[in-house]
Formats: structure tokens, C-alpha cells, sequence
């Protein structure tokens, strides 16, 4: 009965305009972030030489990326570590 | 006080945006303002057409850029009203024949004598596009309530400020009441929630326009048209006045039967 009446009523199309928000607000999750690969690698740069304080960066695995999940994102970075600086694991103990 | 330049523009093609300035632009001459319509569509010129000028040109926009004619000589006075001028673009040049900077200056001669110069923009986000936003102070977005045509707007919207257009504000064209009340139309809510703009108008679906496309009459001519009554509303908003915007739901069967059993 009540899915007749929600026929009638025309309820149960309420899925098209709902998918369409959906839709369009994955996509512009997506859009509004893009980065540009020029940004990711003054990124990259920077964090080269924060981390290469600290310790010895294997620079050629060195990599930073983007990753686009279905409704999230995530900078994501892969930094092999060949040493880390004596001088500076020393002070910390 | 140099007049005010307004770019309708969209991201996507065929949303309207020709329709919009044509309306907006004799609705604002009709009240009497003095009004100068850009077609910034260079190679594909249609505002002359929408208007029904288009037996009157003789110079173009390019040609005013190339020398070949001072500006005065290249802007078509209306048939209707003498507030309003139309400056057409080329129809057999590139697009890339003019440059943002030489858009830019000529924009600025316009807004010495005109109070709104009303600048309709080619789809897309090139060199048209560029050149349809370099003179503009204010942007007028226009959408249909489909996912690419508002996604499309977004990415304008962020376009536009990176050429210091901030605070656009909205037109979402082609909206039907019946589709809504399905809910198989976004609504009017859900678009200026996804996008964050304010609106500055809702226009109907209404076959009333491609009839008066047809005769090159923009609709805003005919006040029974709920079209042209939409698009008055607008050029009555562009002045600053509060205009409340038109009830796009209409009346479905629920909400009449509900009034007869006395729910709301
Ligand atoms: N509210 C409306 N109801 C019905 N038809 C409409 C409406 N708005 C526009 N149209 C029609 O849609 C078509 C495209 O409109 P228009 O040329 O104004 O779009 P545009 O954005 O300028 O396109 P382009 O990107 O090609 O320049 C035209 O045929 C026009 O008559
Ligand atoms: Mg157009």
C-alpha cells in the first residue's frame, strides 16, 4: 500500500535527483583538490630538505603522490631512509 | 560614474548564456538604463540573432580592434529601444584574433558611456573565455541543473578568481517544476549548497524562448511569459532591489491535496 502511494506521489524517483548530488559532489571532492604536478614537485623539494636534516633520504625512491580514494584523498609519501645522521641520533640520547 | 561590466559565462556550452544576456540586456535598456551587449564569441556569433539585429551589421568587434573602424561606428543601436547597443564579433576570424589586453581597454571605452556593459562568453575556459572576463568588474555564472553543467561552473567559479573575479553569483536556467517535484531535478537548494554562490535568479524551461529566439524577440519583451518574468525579476535584482524568486516546486498533486485536507 505504501508503495503504491509513494508511487503515486512519485517518491520512489527521488533517486535520480539524489544520485545526480551524490555524484556531483564525489566529483568536485576530486576537482577542487587536483594539484598540480608542477606544486607536487616544489612539494617534494621542500620536503627533501626538511627530512634530509634529520637523516639520509634515498633520493632517487623518493616519492610523493595524490592518492584518490572513492569519497577521500591523501598526500601520500614513500621515503626510503639510507642513514640517519649520527651526529643528531646522538644528541637526542 | 563609469558604468559597471558584467561577463556571463559557464564552463559548459549551451546553458544559456547567450539567452541570458540578451534578456538581461534589454530588460535592463527597457528601464532605462544605457546598455552595451559585448558577443565575446568570436567565430561563432549569435547574440546578433538572439536580439534579431543581425541584418544590421557591418563592422565587428574585431574591427574595431584592428583599426578598421573607430567603436562608435561598430555598435548597433536596437530596434526597440535607443538605451540599448549591440557590438557583434567576427564570424570568420579566430578566436585568438584579439587579445585580453586589447578586450580589457576596449571594455573601458564602453563603461565611459554606458551604465552596464554586458559581455557574453564563449564556452569553454580558453582563449575565448579569457577574453571575455579581462574587462569585466562583476560575474554573472549561468547553469542548468545537471551534474556536468554545475560541475563545470564550479571550476569556473575557481577560474574567475585566479583573474580576480571574486563573488560571482548565480543564474540556473532551464529548471522544470514537474522534474523537481519528481525529484528527478536537482532543486534550487541543492545546487547553491554544492556551489557556495549567492543567486541571483531561477529561469524556467519554457518553450516561450526558443519561439521568441525564433523571431529574435528576447522573451523578456512578452511579461506573460513566466521566462520573461523570471528574467525581469533578474534585471530588477541587478539594481539592487529585493525580488523574491519564483516558486519552482508549483504545485504538485501532494501539495494540492494537502492544502484540501488542510496540512499546510
Ligand atoms: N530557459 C530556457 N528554456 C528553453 N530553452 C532555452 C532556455 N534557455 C536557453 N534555451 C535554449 O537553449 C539553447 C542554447 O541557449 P544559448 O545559445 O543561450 O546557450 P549558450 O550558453 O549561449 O550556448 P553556447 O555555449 O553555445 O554559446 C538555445 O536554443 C536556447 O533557445
Ligand atoms: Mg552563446
Amino acid at each position: 500500500m505504501w508503495e503504491f502511494l509513494s508511487r503515486l506521489f512519485g517518491r520512489e524517483n527521488e533517486a535520480s535527483k539524489v544520485a545526480a548530488k551524490e555524484r556531483l559532489r564525489l566529483v568536485l571532492v576530486h576537482d577542487r583538490t587536483t594539484v598540480s604536478p608542477c606544486l607536487l614537485e616544489t612539494l617534494k623539494e621542500e620536503l627533501l630538505d626538511v627530512i634530509s636534516k634529520y637523516m639520509e633520504i634515498d633520493q632517487a625512491g623518493f616519492e610523493v603522490n595524490i592518492e584518490q580514494g572513492d569519497d577521500s584523498m591523501a598526500l601520500v609519501a614513500n621515503i626510503p631512509i639510507k642513514e640517519m645522521k649520527r651526529a643528531l641520533s646522538r644528541t637526542k640520547n | 560614474m563609469p558604468g559597471k561590466a558584467l561577463v556571463i559565462t559557464s564552463g559548459k556550452g549551451g546553458v544559456g548564456k547567450t539567452t541570458t544576456t540578451a534578456n538581461l540586456g534589454l530588460g535592463l535598456a527597457l528601464r532605462g538604463h544605457k546598455v552595451a551587449l559585448v558577443d565575446a564569441d568570436t567565430g561563432l556569433r549569435n547574440l546578433d540573432v538572439v536580439m534579431g539585429l543581425e541584418n544590421r551589421i557591418v563592422y565587428d568587434l574585431v574591427d574595431v580592434i584592428e583599426g578598421n573602424c573607430r567603436l562608435a561606428q561598430a555598435l548597433i543601436r536596437d530596434k526597440r529601444t535607443r538605451n540599448l547597443v549591440l557590438l557583434p564579433t567576427a564570424q570568420s576570424k579566430e578566436k585568438d584574433a584579439v587579445k585580453p589586453e586589447q578586450m580589457k581597454e576596449l571594455v573601458k571605452q564602453l563603461k565611459d558611456e554606458f551604465d552596464y556593459i554586458l559581455i557574453d562568453s564563449p564556452a569553454g575556459i580558453e582563449h575565448g573565455f579569457r577574453n571575455a572576463v579581462a574587462g569585466a568588474d562583476e560575474a554573472i555564472i549561468v547553469t542548468t541543473p545537471e551534474v556536468a553543467a554545475v560541475r563545470d561552473a564550479d571550476r569556473i567559479i575557481g577560474l574567475l578568481e585566479a583573474s580576480g573575479l571574486y563573488d560571482p553569483s548565480l543564474i540556473i536556467n532551464r529548471v522544470r517544476p514537474d522534474m523537481v517535484r519528481r525529484g528527478d531535478m536537482m532543486d534550487i537548494d541543492d545546487i547553491i549548497e554544492i556551489l557556495a554562490i549567492p543567486l541571483l535568479g531561477v529561469v524556467p524551461d519554457d518553450e516561450g524562448i526558443i519561439i521568441s529566439t525564433n523571431r529574435g524577440e528576447p522573451v523578456v519583451l512578452n511579461g506573460r511569459c513566466r521566462s520573461g518574468e523570471a528574467f525581469n525579476n533578474i534585471v530588477r535584482r541587478l539594481e539592487g532591489e529585493e525580488v523574491p524568486f519564483l516558486d519552482m516546486r508549483g504545485d504538485g498533486l501532494l501539495e494540492k491535496l494537502k492544502r484540501l485536507v488542510g496540512l499546510r
